[in-house]
């Protein structure tokens, strides 16, 4: 993992002294609501229905057993003993008061944490692949350059008040967990396929929210020396003439798609040309002692098979299956990953109390390297971990309610806070998740459908990527109560698509209904071993729609 | 009106003029769309600024570039940071003038207005009457260093970082 | 601040967020007939008419303005036994809490007490 180093130390204690004064200016008036609000949200506090959220980063989803502690400490003595993973890999405290949000900066920032950039018109966290530095199909680990990344967007003097939000997303294999063509900037690690030379691919422009896009690739290969400058470029290019005329029409992706790719890749040429790209971008030198930091864990010489772990699934089916859902192959023989799954039948997705978050910071030290992944689908993963282990793991896990199997599954759903929290929410999305997750509740069941992704947001702004769901589900508000707009057939992969409106919105209570037809129909179709969304893709919405269309006349 | 640069409050010495009418003004201000007319009539011991939109492409500001002695840039709203790229823009196309950053900026911007090549601040009377120029002066330098090269003229994190390379003749962390 | 262009039909009660702790607070006539807040929605003051629905326009300016709260706005209520109740579901919520949560906010009693502090 990353280590600060006496640079970043004392930034990061800086910027929490900045906030400090910035609170104190806005509570002598110095500053306007309208004057503090960006300067809070730059530093992830937003004023939510019932109280302050704060936002805290977790870069490209890596934590410590120690950072993890510390959270737990923060949620028990300024929140109420939980917090919840999103879906950009961080971590948010429900209802901290503005009064504490200094002194819980300063506890961040003993353990190398912050909240700087969760939030405003930025640039946000940098995410990556959750397997990072696991899976088999890795060119090179993306943590690397997304730590590069992180220091560059850090209180950026020209991109700090962009037109609008800016996310970027990076991967270093060649299956596409990050979501990246979904993101303002995707950045995947490729091999030249002359040279060999290992550099980056470039999207730009996707994005969710009311306009979905995926990202259009505006550079082929552009060589890792050139990074920063290259950045630079795009940022100039959108800062100068991203709209600012309507918050809705100002991402990046309206630009692009304005403009036109071509054009879009042209001026991003011509700025870059111009640029000195020597004093922009960073010393190889720079990115070998962030590289130094990402080297592998010194992992044991193992034969790939554990005799422990098949003697233990013999004895305990609950154990076998939570073994063959929740899994992941690690590149190492004899270790896994583990999805350490936070939706568990009837909770919220991607909550975890206090208590859990110290009981997984124990197990990733004792077993997996003292390192941790959040993924964005509000997962934790246990990174490393000797299949010797597993069944220790899992023993620890029952307990405090951490060993669901259902990785990848029907009830493993992706869900924004929704209007139970959020103020920009429209409709609720977490008892959404909750009634599903009920309705398919049996292990069986479960299994028997195999992997199917449902994702849902509360509002338009599609922090749960409905779009990108095999099963969408939106919540709006339709006169005066919650109405649910279903969408079939997205996927967040490197197949990235954007899914399509099945009919009209439903009320709450129906939506496990219309999940069922939709699940029913494929039930009905699919052919040996195909998956839910290559049985959408090969017979098309057709049948989906009759289905789900008898529901909604039922309705109405 | 408060004029800011780098030491607190600053004296203004130029004059905002109607049109292309800068008579015998010593520092006269002008607007882009007067700007050729105005200095078609610039006298010897004259000098010539111009206040620009933050819409305007600075390629149609580099032709004048070097007769001009100021720049503003007009904000028209502090959330608006295109300001910021026209300055690192018209820095970079060798102007060497005086560049001011015109609008109701917060102190907390006066950092990134000097790293992207900002002289002064011109601010609005509803902001100067709640953020002291105290406040301006203390918002500087906060953040002590940043990681952008190419920026700040005090340096940055990461050439700090080569230079400590440099000394220990080692690329270890 | 609402004007009456942008007033919802009354009755009407006045919420805010506390600028310093960000809890939901309610405009409430205090004993001396001056106006403050509450964190019991059951308490808030109902405005009934325009004259009282601008007394609370004027609350809420003043309130802004002192840096007091923050998002403050009238929201249009029904009158239940236990109190005023807004009619969207959206301002509901902030008189109760999560849904998903009863053990949590205003609904599980937390904080309804307290009255503002600064």
């Amino acid at each position: 993992m990353y280590r600060y180093d006496e640079f970043d130390e004392r930034f990061v204690r800086e910027r929490v002294g900045q906030f400090r004064d910035q609170v104190a200016r806005r509570l002598d008036g110095s500053l306007t609501e309208d004057e503090f609000k960006p300067l809070r949200l730059k530093n992830g506090v937003y004023l939510q229905l019932h109280a302050y959220m704060l936002r805290i980063a977790i870069p490209y989803g890596t934590l410590s057993a120690r950072q993890l502690r510390q959270l737990a400490l923060i949620g028990e003595r300024y929140d109420r003993g939980y917090g919840h993973f999103t879906t950009r890999q961080n971590l948010q405290f429900n209802w901290p008061q503005l009064r504490d949000v200094p002194a819980i900066l300063d506890l961040l920032a003993d353990v190398e944490m912050h909240c700087i950039q969760t939030s405003g018109n930025c640039i946000r966290n940098v995410t990556a692949d959750h397997f990072a530095g696991v899976a088999q199909d890795e060119i090179e680990d993306p943590r690397a350059v997304c730590e590069l990344i992180r220091q560059w967007s850090t209180a950026h003097p020209e991109f700090s008040y962009l037109p609008r939000k800016f996310k970027i997303a990076a991967t270093g294999a060649q299956h596409d967990r990050a979501v990246i063509k979904a993101h303002d900037i995707g950045i995947r690690i490729l091999k030249h396929p002359q040279s060999g030379e290992i550099g980056y691919e470039i999207s730009v422009g996707g994005g969710l929210g009311r306009t979905p896009m995926i990202g259009k690739v505006v550079r082929d290969f552009l060589p890792k020396t050139d990074l920063l400058a290259y950045l630079e470029a795009v940022m100039r290019v959108y800062n100068l003439e991203g709209r600012r005329d309507n918050k809705y029409k100002a991402r990046v992706k309206i630009l692009v798609h304005e403009i036109g790719t071509d054009e879009f890749r042209r001026r991003v040429e011509a700025e870059f040309a111009k640029l000195d790209g020597p004093s922009v971008n960073a010393d190889p030198e720079e990115l070998a002692r962030i590289e130094s930091y990402f080297t592998p864990p010194a992992y044991q010489s193992l034969p790939e098979d554990s005799q422990a772990l098949a003697v233990a699934k013999a004895a305990n089916p609950d154990f076998a299956r939570w073994v063959d859902t929740n899994l992941t192959p690690h590149r190492v023989p004899g270790y896994s990953a583990v999805t350490i799954s936070l939706k568990p039948v009837g909770l919220a997705p991607g909550d975890a109390t206090s208590e859990q978050m110290r009981l997984v910071a124990d197990l990733a030290e004792r077993y997996s390297f003292d390192e941790l992944r959040v993924t964005h689908a509000q997962n934790l993963v246990l990174p490393h971990v000797r299949k010797d282990d597993l069944f220790a793991i899992w023993q620890a896990l029952v307990p405090v309610g951490l060993a669901t199997a259902n990785l990848g599954l029907i009830t493993d759903i992706i869900a924004c806070p929704g209007l139970d929290y959020c103020a920009l929410a429209t409709a609720r999305s977490i008892p959404i998740a909750q009634a599903i997750a009920q309705r398919f509740a049996d292990v069986e069941r479960q299994a028997s459908i195999g992997e199917l992704n449902i994702k849902i947001s509360g509002c338009i702004n599609a922090c749960g990527h409905h779009h990108v769901g095999h099963i969408g589900v939106l919540g709006l508000e339709k006169r005066g109560i919650e109405s649910y707009q279903i969408t079939l057939g997205g996927e967040a992969t490197e197949n990235a698509s954007i899914g399509e409106i099945l009919g009209p919105g439903l009320p709450a209570e129906e939506v496990p209904n219309a999940i069922e037809a939709i699940v029913g129909v494929y039930e009905r179709h699919r052919h040996d071993g195909e998956r839910f969304i290559e049985t959408v893709k090969r017979v098309g919405l057709v049948p989906f729609k009759t289905a789900f269309k008898e529901l909604a006349d039922a309705v109405a | 009106m408060l004029l800011l640069d780098r030491n607190g409050a600053a004296t203004d010495g130029w004059t905002r003029t109607e049109g292309a009418a800068i008579g015998n003004l010593s520092r006269a201000l002008v607007g882009f769309d007067a700007l050729p007319e105005a200095l078609a009539q610039l006298a010897p011991d004259q000098q010539i600024g111009v206040l620009i939109s933050n819409a305007l492409a600075v390629s149609e500001l580099e032709p004048f570039l070097p007769r001009l002695s100021l720049i503003a840039i007009g904000f028209p709203a502090f959330a608006d940071g295109r300001g910021f790229s026209q300055a690192k823009a018209i820095r970079r196309a060798g102007f060497t003038g005086s560049l001011r950053a015109s609008g109701p900026l917060i102190p907390d911007q006066f950092d990134y207005a000097l790293a992207c090549g900002f002289d002064e601040i011109e601010l609005p009377d509803t902001s100067a009457d709640r953020q002291t120029v105290l406040q301006w002066q203390q918002a500087r330098g906060r953040l002590s260093q940043t990681y952008q090269r190419g920026y700040r003229r005090d340096g940055n994190i990461l050439d700090r970082r080569r230079l400590a390379r440099t000394a220990s003749g080692s690329t270890a962390p | 601040m609402a004007s009456s262009a942008t007033r919802p039909p009354l009755p009407a009660i006045l919420l805010a967020n506390d600028l310093l702790d960000g809890d939901v607070v309610f405009a409430i006539g205090e004993a001396d007939g001056s106006l403050g807040w509450t964190r019991d929605p059951g308490l808030a003051l109902v405005a009934t008419d325009d004259a009282a629905a601008v007394r609370l326009e004027g609350f809420a300016t003043a309130e802004l303005a002192a840096q007091h709260v923050v998002d403050a706005y009238l929201v249009d209520v029904e009158l239940g036994a236990a109190g005023p109740v807004p009619r969207h579901f959206r301002e509901r919520f902030k008189t109760l809490g999560p849904s998903n949560r009863p053990d949590l906010g205003k609904q599980a009693g937390e904080g309804i007490a307290a009255r503002r502090s600064v």
